[in-house]
C-alpha cells in the first residue's frame, strides 16, 4: 500500500536521516568533550593554587650548592704568598695582596696576570702583619718599623659601548707615606681596621705585647691640596704571656676584639680611643685554639672559629645591670677539621668558613643553619673569600692553586627554627620570637618568625569565635527549632544579607566607630554581658508571672521579635551605667585604672577585632546550625516530646545531640572564616606583632601581614617567600578545617537518610 | 519559679534573645552606615558664636557643628572645668570651621558652654573650594581683572552667573586636559613603544621611521594649539574673583577657578534644600574626587568596580557553569567527585588574600612577565601586563568566585527531576540536546543566583585586590575613548579599596570620615539588593520545582 501524505520525517535509514543522526551525534560527542576538558581545566586550576604557592615556597627549602668554575695555579707566583684573597662584585677579577707587597689583579675565570703592582715601602722594612675589610676593599699593612700603609683596591667598572670592562686600581686612602702606629717603632704582630668617611681607626699589637689604639681624622687644609692627619692614640701594656694572636675591630669602632693563644676572647672598649678598657676575658671554647676571628656583616656578631672546626657566634648582649657582655649565641659544628678562614657575605647574614681538610662550609647565622659542607681540594686551604653577592668563591689552598667556585645559596635566612622558634637576634637581650621583615640596609637582621602572626591570627580567631559562637548556635537553634516558620522567613534572609556585608565595611565601622566607642564606654560593653542575659531572664520571668490572658496575643515563635525592644532597651542601659559604674569601680578613668595594674590599652585592641569579627562570622554558623538543627527528622522529636519531655529536654537530650556533628561543623567553618579574614584585623587593629593575649592589645595576623607587606616586597626575595609561605600556612589551615567539617557533616547527612 | 527553671523556658527566652540581638547588630549597622551616609549630604546650618573660654581672649566661631560628645570635666584641662558648673559631664562640640590655609586645621573640638551669642546669619557664605576645603565667610564683593565690580547683596546675586561662566571654561579646560591632551599624549607614548620595538627588531626602514617622526611631528603640532588654547582659557578663567570676609575679620580673595560651588545654607528654604541635596547626591556619584579623595565624588571607584565586576562575570560564569555540568551530567559519580565537590566547596572558604597572593605571583609576575616578555619587548624596564592591573585582578576575582557558581549551579541541577532528563532522552534527544535544549534553560535562575552571589561577593571583596590591581588614585579609567577601548593592564579604583584607604590612609581623617560612610552606604546598598535579588530568584526557583516534583 502506498501512502500519498508527504513525509514530514524521512525515513531513518534515508541518507539525509543518517547525515543528521551522525551530525547529532557529533554535537553531542564534541559537547562531551568540551564539557569535560572544560571541568577538569577549572578543577586543574583549583588545584593550581595549591601547588603554586608551594612551588614558589619550595627553594625556601633547598639547600645551597657549589659548582666548580675553574681552578688554576697561583698567578704570578713569584709575587710573594697571599696574604689575603678578594674578588670583585661578579667575579670577573680577582686580587692577590703579598707579603712582598705586591698586589695582584687576575682574571678570576682563568688566572691569566692583569697587573701586579708593588706597594711604597721603604726599603728596609718588611710587612709584618696585615688586615683586611673586603666591604670596602681596604688592606691594611703592618710593618716592621711600626708603620701601617692602608691601600684600597677599586674595581672601576665602565662599558666600553655595551661590553662591560673592569679596571682595577690602588689608591692610599691615608696618603702615599707610611703612617706612624707604634711611636716607639716597634714590629707589628696583629693589626685590626674599620673606617668610615671621616674617621679611621687602627689598632695593633706590637712585637712587645703592646695594644696601640688610634684614631685618624682627615683634616681638608684649606690653602693646599693634601689631607693631613689627625692622629688621637694610647697604648695599652698587656700582661706577660698574654700571647695575643688575632685582633678585630666592630664597625662602629667601639669594641675591640682579641684572641689569644690560651683560648680566650678579650674585650676592650675603645670608644675613647684615649682610654681604653678592658670589659672582659672569655675563655671561647671547652676545648680546641682559636684559629680565626671575624666580624659578621652588620658589625654587632664576632665569629670565632677553632681548631676542632667549630665556628662561634658571640655578640654584646645588654644585662640587668646596663652592662654589654660579649655573650655566646650559637655554635656552628658541621666541619671537622681545624679553621684556616671565614669570610663574610656582605648583604647577609651568612659566612663561609675554609678548613684544614680542604672543605668548606657554608652558614647563615640568624637561621643557624649549615646550607653546604663540600670539599674543593684535597689539602689544607689557605685563603678563601666569598664575593659581595655571594654567589661565587674564590679560594687557594696551599699548594697554590686557586678554585673558582659557582654558589647558588638563595635563601639561607629561612630554616624551621628562624621561622618557628625562638632566635636570639643581635642587639636583643634573649632569644625572641619576633617579625620584623624589612629594612633598607644590608646590615640589618630581618626576622622572619611567623610565630607572633600565628599567634595574632588564632587570638582574632579565639576573641572572634568567643562572642559569635554562644550567639549564633544558640540563635541557630531557636530559629530552626522554637521559631514560627513566618518569623524565620524574615530572619534568615537578614541573616545571608549579614554574612554579604563585605567586609571592608565591618573592618572601617570596627576601627573609626567601634572602637572609640568600646574606649568611651569600656565598663558599660563588659556590662553588657552580664545585664542582657540577666534582664531577658528577668524578662521572661516577668511574663512567666503574669497572667496568661495578657500575655496570649504572643503567638508561639515570636520570642525574638518581643525581644528586640527589650533587647535594645538593656543595651541602653548598660551603656548608661558605664559612666557611673567607671566612677564607682575604676576611678573614673578604666583606661588609667588598666594601665595602673600593668595592662596596656591600644584603641584597635582584640575585643574590637572580636566584636567585629564575631559579626562576620555569626551568619556563617548560624545557617550552618539551624540548618542542621532544622534537618533533624520531626519523627524524633515529636516521640520525645510525645513521651512528656518539654521542649527544652526534647531540645538537648534530643535534638542537639542528633545535630551535634552539624554544630561542630558550623564552628569549623566559622573558625576557618575568622582565621583568614583580613581587613577587619587590617583596619581594627594596630597591626603590631606582639605576643601577648591581652585583650586591650592589637596584634597582626598572617592575613594582615601579607596584605601589608607583599606590594612591598621583591618578588623572588626570601620575604617573598617567607609571605608566600604565611599564605600557603592558612590556605592549609583552612582548607584542612573545612574538609574536617565538610566530611563530618556528610556523614550527618548519611546518618539522618537512614532515620 | 524552681518549676519555671526546671521546665527550661528562660532557656528558650535566652536563645530567643541571641536571635534578637544577631538581628539588632545587623539592621543597627545598615541604620548607622545610611544615616551617616546619607545625612552628610543635607546642607549644615552654619553657626556664628563667640568663644569664650576662661582667660583666654574670645574669639569669634564661625562653621558647621559637625559631632558632640560628652565628656568627664575632670579629663578637661583645669582652665576650661569652671565652664561645667559643677556638672559631671561636660558636653563638647567638634566645629568644622572651614579656611584650613588659614589656620592650619579645620575642625575644632570647642567646649560647648563656653559658645555665647549663638546666631545662624542669612548672608552667611559657605565656599566649596577644588583646593583646601570649604570656606566659610561673609561675601564682600566680587571682582574682575583686580577691580571690584560689585558688592554686597549685589555681588550674591551676580556670583551664580559669573559661578557658572568659570564652571564652563574648567569643563573645556579640563576636557582638553584630560581627554585631547591625554589622547595625544597616549599616541605618543604608542609611537615611542612602535620605534623601540622596530629598534628592538633590527628593522631600520626608513620609510617606517619618517612615518613615526611624522606622526610624531603632527602630535607635537596638536599640543601645542591645544597648549596655546590653554593659556586662553586660563587667562579668562582667572578673571574673577570674590572677596570673603573670614572670622577672625580678616578679607581673603578666591578665584573663581577653584570655586566648586557657593551657597548660603542657612538662606535655603526646604525645598531648596532637598535640590540641593540631590544634586549632592549626583555629585558624589558621578564626579571625580578631590583633595586627596576627602571631597569630590567616587565615580572612578564605581567605574572601576563595575568593570572589573562585569569581566569577572564574563569569565566565572561559562567556566563555572561547564564545571558544574561536568560534575553533575558527565562525570562518572564515585569517590573522585565527591572529594573534588569537597574540594570546590571548602575553596570558598580558602581566605580571599591567599588568591590574591596566587594572582599576584602566578598571573601577574608568571604570566604577566611572560606576556611582556614575548609580545611586548619594547615596553621593558617599565611592566605592562607584569604589573598588577584589571585583568588579573578580574581572573584573581574569578578565581575567588568560581567555586560560588559551580556549587549554585549543581544545586540547580540537581533540583531538576531525573523525569524529565529522562524523558527527553526517551524521545530521542542526544545528552547535548537534552542539556542546551531542557536542563540549561531550566537551570538557568540557579545559574543566575549562582552570578549575582559571585557578583556580590566580588564587588565587596578588597584584600585579594590590593595586591593585584587596585591603586587609590588611578590616573586614567579602564574604560575609555583611546583605542582599544579596554585597557587590561591599568590599574583600577575600586570602592571598597576606597573606603580603606579613605578611612585609614587619609590625611584628614575627619574630614574623610562622611564621604567613608557615604561610600560604605552605596556599596552596601549594591550588595544586598543582588543578595536579596538572589535569595528571591532562589526562592521562586523552589517554588517553581516543588510543583514539577508533584506533577
Amino acid at each position: 500500500m502506498q501512502l500519498n501524505t508527504p513525509r514530514i520525517v524521512p525515513a531513518l535509514d534515508a541518507p539525509e536521516s543518517i547525515r543528521r543522526r551522525n551530525w547529532r551525534m557529533l554535537k553531542d560527542r564534541l559537547a562531551t568533550y568540551s564539557m569535560t576538558l572544560g571541568g577538569i581545566s577549572v578543577i586543574i586550576a583549583i588545584v593550581l593554587i595549591f601547588f603554586y604557592l608551594l612551588y614558589v615556597v619550595y627553594p625556601l627549602l633547598v639547600p645551597a650548592s657549589a659548582t666548580r668554575t675553574a681552578d688554576y695555579a697561583l698567578p704570578a707566583p713569584d709575587a710573594g704568598n697571599t696574604l689575603f684573597l678578594d674578588v670583585d662584585e661578579k667575579a670577573d677579577l680577582g686580587v692577590r695582596f703579598t707579603h712582598l707587597g705586591h698586589v695582584v689583579f687576575f682574571n678570576a675565570k682563568n688566572g691569566a696576570v692583569i697587573s701586579d703592582e708593588t706597594l711604597k715601602l721603604p726599603s728596609d722594612v718588611q710587612i709584618t702583619s696585615y688586615n683586611a675589610n673586603e666591604e670596602n676593599g681596604l688592606m691594611l699593612y703592618g710593618l716592621s718599623n711600626g708603620h701601617v700603609v692602608l691601600i684600597q683596591r677599586h674595581f672601576r667598572e665602565s662599558f666600553e659601548g655595551q661590553r662591560r670592562v673592569i679596571k682595577p686600581e690602588i689608591t692610599y686612602p691615608l696618603g702615599d707615606n707610611p703612617v706612624v702606629l707604634d711611636e716607639k717603632n716597634q714590629s707589628l704582630i696583629a693589626l685590626s681596621l674599620q673606617r668610615d668617611s671621616k674617621s679611621t681607626t687602627l689598632t695593633g699589637i706590637t712585637q712587645d705585647q703592646r695594644l696601640i689604639v688610634a684614631n685618624y681624622q682627615e683634616k681638608e687644609s684649606f690653602l693646599e691640596d693634601d689631607k693631613t692627619l689627625e692622629r688621637t692614640a694610647s697604648e695599652i701594656h698587656l700582661s706577660e704571656g698574654s700571647d695575643i694572636q688575632f685582633m678585630v675591630l666592630d664597625k662602629n669602632q667601639e669594641n675591640l676584639y682579641l684572641a689569644n693563644k690560651h683560648g680566650q676572647i678579650l674585650q676592650y672598649n675603645v670608644k675613647d680611643k684615649e682610654k681604653p678598657l678592658l670589659m672582659q676575658t672569655v675563655p671561647a671554647f671547652e676545648k680546641g685554639q682559636i684559629t680565626t676571628l671575624k666580624i659578621l656583616t652588620g658589625g654587632i656578631s664576632l665569629l670565632v672559629g677553632n681548631s676542632e672546626g667549630k665556628v662561634s657566634q658571640w655578640f654584646p648582649v645588654r644585662n640587668e645591670k646596663n652592662e654589654q657582655p660579649l655573650t655566646h649565641i650559637r655554635d656552628f659544628t658541621s666541619q671537622n677539621a681545624s679553621i684556616i678562614q671565614i669570610s663574610t657575605e656582605q648583604r647577609r647574614k651568612g659566612f663561609v668558613a675554609a678548613d684544614s681538610e680542604g672543605k668548606i662550609g657554608i652558614y647563615n647565622s640568624t637561621a643557624h643553619r649549615t646550607l653546604l659542607v663540600e670539599k674543593i681540594s684535597d689539602v689544607s686551604l689557605k685563603q678563601l673569600v666569598i664575593s659581595p653577592r655571594a654567589d661565587n668563591l674564590l679560594a687557594e689552598d696551599v699548594k697554590g692553586q686557586i678554585y673558582l667556585w659557582k654558589v647558588h645559596n638563595e635563601h639561607p635566612e629561612v630554616s624551621w627554627t628562624a621561622l618557628w622558634g625562638k632566635v636570639w637576634y643581635e642587639s636583643y637581650p634573649k632569644p625572641d620570637y619576633i617579625w620584623q621583615s624589612s629594612s633598607a640596609s644590608n646590615d640589618f637582621e630581618p626576622k622572619f618568625s611567623l610565630t607572633p602572626l600565628t599567634f595574632g591570627t588564632l587570638k582574632g580567631a579565639l576573641y572572634a569565635m568567643l562572642i559569635a559562637v554562644p550567639l549564633a548556635i544558640f540563635g541557630g537553634i531557636y530559629a530552626a527549632y522554637f521559631m514560627s516558620p513566618k518569623m524565620r522567613g524574615i530572619v534568615k534572609p537578614s541573616i545571608e544579607v549579614m554574612q554579604a556585608i563585605p567586609t571592608v565595611v565591618l573592618g572601617f565601622l570596627a576601627g573609626l566607630w567601634l572602637a572609640p566607642f568600646l574606649e568611651k564606654n569600656l565598663p558599660g560593653t563588659f556590662a553588657v554581658f552580664l545585664i542582657i542575659p540577666l534582664g531577658v531572664l528577668l524578662f521572661a520571668w516577668l511574663w512567666h508571672i503574669t497572667p496568661k490572658r495578657f500575655t496570649n496575643w504572643l503567638p508561639d515563635g515570636w520570642h525574638a521579635a518581643m525581644l528586640i525592644p527589650i533587647v535594645l532597651i538593656l543595651l541602653a542601659i548598660s551603656f548608661y551605667l558605664s559612666a557611673p559604674l567607671e566612677q564607682l569601680l575604676f576611678d573614673g578613668d578604666m583606661r588609667l585604672w588598666l594601665n595602673k595594674v600593668g595592662i596596656t590599652f591600644d584603641q584597635r585592641n582584640a575585643l574590637v577585632v572580636g566584636f567585629a569579627m564575631g559579626v562576620a562570622v555569626i551568619p556563617t554558623i548560624f545557617s550552618i546550625t539551624e540548618d542542621a538543627v532544622f534537618s533533624v527528622p520531626k519523627h524524633l522529636t515529636t516521640g520525645s516530646l510525645a513521651l512528656g519531655a518539654t521542649p527544652w529536654q526534647t531540645m538537648t537530650r534530643v535534638v542537639i545531640l542528633t545535630a551535634s556533628p552539624g554544630i561542630f561543623s558550623a564552628v569549623m567553618i566559622g573558625m576557618g572564616r575568622a582565621v583568614g579574614e583580613t581587613m577587619i584585623v587590617l583596619m581594627a587593629t594596630g597591626n603590631t606583632p606582639v605576643m601577648d593575649f591581652n585583650l586591650f592589645q592589637g596584634m597582626r595576623t598572617l592575613s594582615a601581614n601579607i596584605a601589608v607587606e607583599m606590594p612591598e616586597s621583591e618578588h623572588n626575595s626570601t620575604h617573598y617567600r617567607v609571605l608566600f609561605l604565611a599564605a600557603l600556612v592558612l590556605f592549609t589551615f583552612t582548607f584542612l578545617v573545612n574538609t574536617a567539617a565538610e566530611v563530618v557533616r556528610h556523614r550527618l547527612r548519611k546518618r539522618y537518610g537512614s532515620l | 519559679m524552681k518549676n519555671w527553671f526546671k521546665s527550661g523556658d528562660p532557656w528558650i527566652w535566652l536563645t530567643a534573645a541571641s536571635v534578637s540581638l544577631s538581628l539588632i547588630v545587623v539592621f543597627s549597622l545598615v541604620i548607622i552606615i545610611m544615616a551617616r551616609g546619607l545625612g552628610y549630604f543635607w546642607p549644615a546650618t552654619i553657626i556664628e558664636a563667640r568663644y569664650e573660654e576662661p582667660n583666654v581672649p574670645p574669639i569669634t566661631m564661625l562653621g558647621e557643628i559637625y559631632d558632640y560628645e560628652k565628656v568627664l570635666t575632670r579629663r578637661l584641662s583645669k582652665n576650661l572645668q569652671p565652664l561645667a558648673n559643677g556638672e559631671e559631664f561636660i558636653k563638647r562640640s567638634l566645629i568644622k570651621t572651614g579656611n584650613r590655609e588659614l589656620y592650619g586645621l579645620d575642625f575644632r573640638w570647642v567646649v560647648a558652654p563656653a559658645l555665647k551669642e549663638i546666631r545662624y546669619p542669612e548672608n552667611v557664605l559657605v565656599v566649596e573650594r577644588r583646593e583646601w576645603g570649604n570656606f566659610y565667610g561673609y561675601l564682600q564683593a566680587l571682582k574682575q581683572n583686580g577691580q571690584v565690580v560689585s558688592t554686597g547683596e549685589e555681588a550674591w546675586k551676580k556670583l551664580s552667573g559669573e559661578l557658572s561662566r568659570a564652571h564652563d571654561l574648567f569643563s573645556k579646560i579640563n576636557h582638553i586636559e584630560k581627554g585631547e591632551m591625554g589622547a595625544i599624549n597616549y599616541n605618543l607614548e604608542k609611537l615611542r613603544l612602535k620605534e623601540r620595538r622596530l629598534q628592538l627588531q633590527n628593522d631600520s626602514d626608513p620609510k617606517k621611521k619618517a612615518e613615526i617622526e611624522e606622526q610624531r611631528q603632527s602630535y607635537h603640532k596638536q599640543s601645542e594649539e591645544h597648549k596655546k588654547q590653554l593659556t586662553d582659557l586660563y587667562k579668562e578663567i582667572n578673571r574673577d574673583s570674590i572677596v570673603v570676609k573670614e572670622m577672625g575679620g580678616k578679607e581673603v580673595e578666591i578665584t573663581l577657578a577653584k570655586v566648586v560651588a557657593a551657597y548660603r545654607p542657612n538662606s535655603l528654604s526646604f525645598p531648596q534644600k532637598i535640590a540641593f541635596y540631590l544634586g549632592k547626591v549626583w555629585e558624589f556619584m558621578t564626579d571625580e574626587p578631590r583633595e586627596a579623595n576627602t571631597e569630590g565624588g567616587i565615580f572612578p571607584a564605581i567605574y572601576g568596580t563595575v568593570i572589573m565586576v562585569l569581566m569577572m562575570s564574563l569569565i566565572v560564569t561559562p567556566f563555572g557553569v561547564i564545571t558544574a555540568v561536568y560534575l553533575h551530567e558527565y562525570a562518572k559519580q564515585g569517590f573522585l567527585t565527591r572529594t573534588i565537590r569537597i574540594a570546590v566547596n571548602n575553596l570558598a572558604g580558602v581566605p580571599s588574600i591567599v588568591y590574591g597572593v596566587f594572582g599576584l605571583g602566578f598571573f601577574v609576575y608568571f604570566l604577566g612577565g611572560s606576556i611582556d616578555r614575548i609580545f611586548y619587548p619594547e615596553v621593558s624596564p617599565a611592566p605592562m601586563f607584569g604589573t598588577p592591573g584589571l585583568l588579573w585582578a578580574s581572573l584573581t576575582l574569578a578565581l575567588l568566585t568560581v567555586p560560588v557558581v559551580i556549587v549554585a549551579t549543581e544545586e540547580g541541577l540537581s533540583r531538576i527531576p531525573k523525569s524529565i532528563r529522562e524523558g527527553s532522552l526517551a524521545l530521542g534527544a542526544t545528552k547535548a540536546e537534552t542539556l542546551w535544549r531542557t536542563i540549561l534553560p531550566m537551570a538557568s535562575p540557579a545559574v543566575m543566583t549562582g552570578l549575582i552571589l559571585a557578583i556580590a561577593r566580588a564587588a565587596g571583596e578588597v584584600a585579594p585586590l590590593m595586591l593585584v590591581g587596585v591603586v587609590k588614585l588611578a590616573p586614567s579609567l579602564p574604560l575609555d575613548m583611546n583605542a582599544p577601548f579596554l585597557h587590561l593592564e591599568r590599574k583600577f579604583m575600586h570602592l571598597g579599596f576606597h573606603i580603606n584607604d579613605l578611612g585609614f590612609q587619609s590625611p584628614n581623617v575627619e574630614a574623610a570620615r562622611p564621604l567613608v560612610y557615604a561610600t560604605a552606604f552605596l556599596l552596601v546598598l549594591v550588595i544586598i539588593i543582588l543578595n536579596l535579588t538572589a535569595i528571591w530568584i532562589r526562592n521562586r526557583l523552589r517554588e517553581k520545582y516543588k510543583s514539577l516534583e508533584t506533577v
